[in-house]
């Protein structure tokens, strides 16, 4: 195996992590704050289809984006309306808004975008060439000549490690996540933080189905997402509940799905391929559990203080 | 220059900085504070003590903005408040150190301190600085806190100092401690007195919640007694002792039981020896022995806490997690490994501590919780099937003869009063015609009439020849009852005396330890 086609392999492990990696940055401040998401898979779906909609509507692939992350903070509002302030379970209310989200953009993805054989196809985003740095040898390309939403994608790992342990808001959100309680007792307002993690964790997800479906495969079709949504969950339970784990779990994930798209030499039957990225995600969990802590409040709904002690 | 500290303080120590004026607190029909008038003064250390259910944290948690009165009110520096949150409270300036912690064991401490406060100008939560501050402010203090530790890796008495800076923070002056020596080691309980005495040196007024005589005797300057929601006391700590206050925690209008047959020395129906359990190094009981005649009634006093629930827990069976030594005899024969299904057909009934959790199935109606224990049997089952018109039946004539007030016999049992599931489940265990009858807290929160016929059906099973270990926190209850007393303190039986002999200043003191 040549150099080239390692280094093309490297290019692609990023270019797949990054709907991961978004998804798991969503997933990640709604655990923190004590809210359980396995509904990753619904939002992002609802994402991508918003994305290649408005990206078709508007012309242009940034309107898709925008549409994409608006209708994943509809979503993320909806789910955070049902756990938050219905305190409804929040594992049912994440299937819930999976079969929706598969529900939907089934229906209105043929509404919108013709039923017929010919599937819309629209532009992706603009490919960033960093001249010199993408020139070095094996890494080059990989990390310095990818398209932009990637390069946001992985912008947005310090900003959220900065965001979550270096500002007051972020420290709140840990709070919330552990003691509820405690938090309330101390004037931070509970329910506020989680509503504000939940929109933004549905920014989040309608930009990682749009990485998806206008990055990657520049198009939309029905169920595409599948399964991302509950690998990035696993990203960051494997990734230990912090941006920079989450990142590194994306990265194998995404080096996984790459491996079963492009090394067809080796003589394993195709299937076992594909199966790679869940049997990973499979074993990352079984290792894991019990050796990580989540968030210790993590999908328990919060009654305030004085709602409580009837 | 200590001299003139000390008269300035005398000075400020009459007057006061709380008030609450016929302060009342209900929840459903049960009073938890009953026309509460109560004064705290400026600069002193104050004890409020009463038993478990006296109204106590219930008092505490309206002054610091958990709970609101429903009559009366609070006068907090000649301002009258009412607070509506524990913000409110705390910017007031009263501070509550909980004695379950409010704290973040996965954060630091200055991460804790710091939770809900604007750290400087802008979104950044500036660490090195709040650990500046706090560093200052604790060294103030005398208080020895690392800012930069996980809250998770103190030790507890660490942790409650950390409780302590949060609300000095936050600019307390009236710092609220809910039985803060409960989790800690007599080494820490000193240095925790320390850090109060220093407290009160600068100003501060802390008030001091307990109910353990001792301490509040070597620390408190003044002292008032709640029971049963009501204040009975408040004086100098100087003009009062241990042996008074316990008498006033826990009630002197004990009446005499009418008079009855004393039972015969008989073989014990219960027998318990050198019982011991242990659950992760820590010591539950110790070599516990207590023994049950037939028709006999021996009551255990004690404060909640101390160990009763673990040795019902233990004779039943229902121990988890524990080490048990010793031995449990049910008629003369020893049970080797306590089960409650064995328990049961040796004749054992047993009513526990928390009836709604452990006690009922509360969805299923009041006749399927009256077989629970029962419906393998041939009046209740068939080979596949229940019984249902008998399962009615018995669930009729127990609402009979019980007298429990219900709709319908088929009601679920969440649906009832307390008073009428505790009914249920004196009708299941009687039922059983029980040879040996575990009943812990058999009254609690029950109306005097239902908590009257709960003792007279207990005296009625007495007189049949059934052996009851009665647990109760009502001392009244258990002198009523009882044949003879046991206290326990700390898993250990203190001492076992005749009713007859029993006195109730004694048994109050050997409560507390003393």
């Amino acid at each position: 195996m040549d150099a080239a086609t390692w280094s093309s392999y490297l290019a692609s492990v990023l270019r797949l992590a990054a709907p991961l990696l978004l998804a798991g940055l969503g997933v990640l401040f709604m655990s923190r704050s004590g809210i359980l998401n396995i509904g990753m898979e619904g939002m992002m779906l609802i994402g991508a289809l918003a994305g290649v909609v408005g990206a078709s509507y508007s012309g242009n692939v940034w309107g898709g984006l925008t549409t994409a992350c608006l209708a994943g903070a509809c979503i993320g509002a909806l789910f955070g309306f049902l756990v938050i302030t219905t305190g409804a379970d929040q594992v049912i209310i994440g299937t819930a808004v999976n079969l929706l989200g598969l529900g939907l953009t089934t229906v209105f993805g043929r509404s919108l975008l013709g039923m017929g054989t010919e599937t819309v196809k629209v532009d992706s985003f603009p490919m960033i060439r960093i001249p010199l740095l993408a020139d070095i040898p094996l890494i080059g390309p990989a990390l310095f000549e990818q398209n932009a939403l990637t390069y946001m994608a992985l912008l947005l790992v310090p900003a959220a490690g900065m965001l979550l342990y270096k500002t007051n808001w972020g420290l709140a959100v840990r709070a919330v996540g552990e003691n509820p309680l405690a938090t309330d007792t101390l004037g931070v307002k509970v329910h506020r933080v989680r509503y504000a993690c939940c929109l933004l964790g549905g920014v989040l997800a309608g930009a990682a189905g749009s990485a998806l479906s206008l990055g990657i495969l520049n198009q939309f079709t029905e169920n595409m997402v599948a399964g991302r949504g509950f690998i990035a969950l696993s990203a960051v339970i494997f990734g230990r509940w912090t941006p920079s784990g989450t990142m590194l779990a994306s990265l194998l994930f995404g080096g996984a799905e790459a491996m079963q798209l492009r090394f067809h030499w080796v003589h394993v039957p195709y299937q076992f391929m594909l199966m790679l990225p869940y049997v990973l995600t499979m074993a990352a969990l079984a290792w894991f559990s019990g050796r990580t802590k989540q968030p210790a409040a993590t999908g328990i709904p919060y009654k305030s203080a004085a709602n409580r002690n009837g | 220059m200590k001299l003139t500290k000390i008269r300035a303080d005398t000075a400020n120590a009459s007057v006061p900085i709380l008030e609450t004026r016929n302060l009342v607190k209900r929840f459903g029909s049960f009073t938890a504070n009953d026309n509460l008038n109560l004064t705290i003064r400026t600069g002193e250390i104050h004890a409020i003590l009463g038993e478990n259910g006296a109204g106590k944290s219930t008092l505490m948690n309206m002054l610091a903005g958990l709970l609101e009165p429903d009559e009366g009110e609070i006068v907090y520096r000649d301002k009258p408040i009412r607070f509506r949150s524990p913000r409110q409270a705390m910017e007031a300036g009263i501070g509550m150190v909980h004695q379950h912690f409010m704290l973040i064991p996965a954060l630091t401490v200055a991460e804790n301190v710091m939770l809900g406060l604007k750290n400087g100008r802008g979104p950044w939560f500036r660490h090195a600085k709040a650990c500046a501050d706090i560093r200052r402010l604790s060294d103030s203090f005398g208080l020895d806190v690392d800012p930069v530790a996980k809250v998770g890796q103190l030790s507890v008495g660490q942790q409650q100092r950390v409780e302590i800076v949060k609300t000095l923070y936050r600019g307390a002056d009236f710092i609220i401690l809910d039985e803060p020596t409960a989790v800690l080691t007599p080494p820490e309980t000193e240095e925790l007195f320390r850090v109060l005495r220093a407290l009160r040196e600068q100003g501060k007024t802390i008030v001091f919640i307990s109910h353990k005589l001792n301490e509040v005797e070597s620390l408190c300057d003044r002292v008032s007694v709640l029971r049963s929601g009501k204040l009975v006391a408040s004086a100098p700590m100087k003009s009062t002792d241990a042996a008074e206050l316990a008498r006033l925690m826990v009630g002197r209008d004990i009446v005499p039981p009418a008079p009855r047959p004393v039972p015969a020395k008989s073989e014990p129906v219960l027998e318990v020896r050198e019982l011991s359990l242990r659950r992760k190094n820590a010591a539950l009981l110790q070599r516990v022995c207590l023994a049950v005649g037939e028709g006999e009634i021996v009551g255990i006093a004690g404060v909640d806490g101390n160990g009763q629930r673990e040795l019902c827990e233990a004779i039943m069976g229902l121990s988890v997690d524990s080490a048990m030594e010793g031995e449990i005899r049910i008629r003369g024969s020893l049970v080797l490994r306590p089960k409650p299904k064995t328990m049961t057909e040796l004749g054992v009934g047993y009513i526990p501590e928390d009836r709604q959790q452990d006690g009922l199935v509360l969805p299923m109606s009041i006749g399927e919780n009256l077989i629970l224990k029962q419906f393998r049997s041939k009046r209740f089952n068939r080979l596949f099937t229940l019984k249902r018109s008998r399962i009615c039946e018995a669930a009729e004539a127990a609402v009979r003869e019980f007298k429990i007030k219900t709709p319908a016999a088929e009601h679920p049992a969440g649906k009832l009063s307390g008073g009428n599931q505790q009914k249920v489940i004196l009708a299941r265990e009687l039922m059983q015609r029980p040879k040996v009858l575990i009943a812990m807290q058999p009254t609690r929160g029950m109306d005097v009439g239902a908590a009257e016929f709960v003792h007279r059906r207990l005296l009625e099973e007495r007189a049949r020849g059934c052996g009851i270990l009665l647990v109760s926190t009502e001392l009244e209850e258990v002198f009523a009852l009882s044949d003879r007393i046991a206290v326990i303190y700390k898993g250990r039986i203190a001492e076992v005396v005749d009713r007859a002999e029993a006195n109730v200043d004694t048994i109050g003191l050997r409560m507390a330890g003393l």
